[in-house]
């Protein structure tokens, strides 16, 4: 890409000169649950890698013993962007689920609309951490339930009570290989921090 | 040594240590910049004295318009955090704006919520 003769906003955004409003949304939940490729299903999927200075929250889980000075590991990320209008881009970012990347996760969702946890039924517990992160942070979150192809069926009310969710967190079914499933799990999180808002609404 | 064991290309790590590019600096500022705040050059012209790397010069030719931190992150294929590290020096020398300051915690206001239910359901 030639930058000096770059006419174009960068990813094809918002162009002459508006100024957009972002907004992002975590997509959040254990290792191979299908963030990714909800991600991708629903958005222009972009690469984005961070080389974070490893802290004192990870160092002890991560073994850095006897490793003097600043410590650094690369991550990468899930991070797609919906440009809904000429002024509304609206950004994805899926992290890793692993405990030792939760300095990441208190970043990100400062000022987010809200998180959606993807669930495994097979692995439910995969998604406690993430339940528990944004319950005790206060973010509002959908639990949305992958239900890949030939995999067993729950019933929601099952998954519900395994998950011990806080009545009023909307529980759905989905599968993120589907745009339009992708899409209303979205419309689901968006929905459920508009009606505590507004309750009227 | 076997040819399974030779680190070709990415294999092998990065040729340049992310953080060279910022001299060894790891911290920004206090306030560490959103990845969805949205950046602008001021079009101020750099002072006469001013170094300003490569990757300095690339990121204020992408500030051109406004554009979020994640997208030039992403489109300078440099760590978020040597980005944040080299944005910062522009915003020091008054190169590149803050537009949409970092959020202050709160999800956005109704108006952006409804915009954005409005703009998924149409998708």
């Amino acid at each position: 890409m030639d930058y000096a003769h770059s006419d174009t906003a960068v990813g094809g955004g918002p162009r002459a000169g508006g100024r957009p409003i972002t907004a992002k949304i975590l997509i959040a939940g254990g290792f191979g649950v299908g963030k990714t490729t909800m991600v991708g299903a629903i958005s222009e999927i972009r690469p984005l890698r961070t080389e974070e200075v490893l802290t004192d929250r990870s160092i002890g889980v991560d073994d850095v013993a006897g490793v003097d000075g600043k410590t650094t590991t690369t991550v990468a990320m899930d991070f797609g962007r919906i440009t809904l209008d000429d002024e509304l881009v609206l950004y994805l970012f899926g992290t890793p689920g692993q405990q030792r990347f939760w300095f990441m996760w208190d970043e990100l969702a400062h000022g987010a609309v809200g998180a959606v946890v993807l669930a495994d039924v097979r692995r439910l517990a995969d998604c406690f951490p993430a339940v528990d992160y944004f319950e005790d942070r206060g973010t509002p979150f959908v639990v949305a339930v992958n239900c890949f192809q030939g995999a067993e069926r729950k019933r929601a009310e099952d998954v519900r009570i395994a998950l011990d969710l806080e009545e009023g967190v909307p529980l759905v079914m989905c599968d993120v290989r589907q745009r339009s499933s992708a899409r209303q799990v979205l419309i689901t999180m968006v929905e459920h921090v508009l009606s505590s808002v507004s309750p009227a609404g | 040594m076997s040819p399974e064991d030779r680190w070709l290309d990415q294999d092998a790590g990065p040729v340049v240590r992310p953080y060279t590019v910022t001299r060894g600096r790891t911290r920004t500022r206090g306030d560490a910049l959103d990845l969805i705040a949205v950046l602008e050059a001021t079009g101020v012209p750099p002072r006469a004295r001013l170094r300003l790397d490569p990757e300095h010069r690339m990121l204020l030719t992408l500030c051109r318009r406004p554009v979020a931190f994640a997208d030039i992150a992403s489109e300078v294929d440099l760590p978020v955090g040597v980005v944040r590290v080299l944005v910062d020096d522009l915003r020091d020398e008054n190169l590149i704006r803050v537009l949409k300051p970092t959020p202050t915690g709160d999800a956005p206001d109704e108006l952006v919520l409804r915009k954005l239910l409005h703009g998924l359901r149409a998708l």
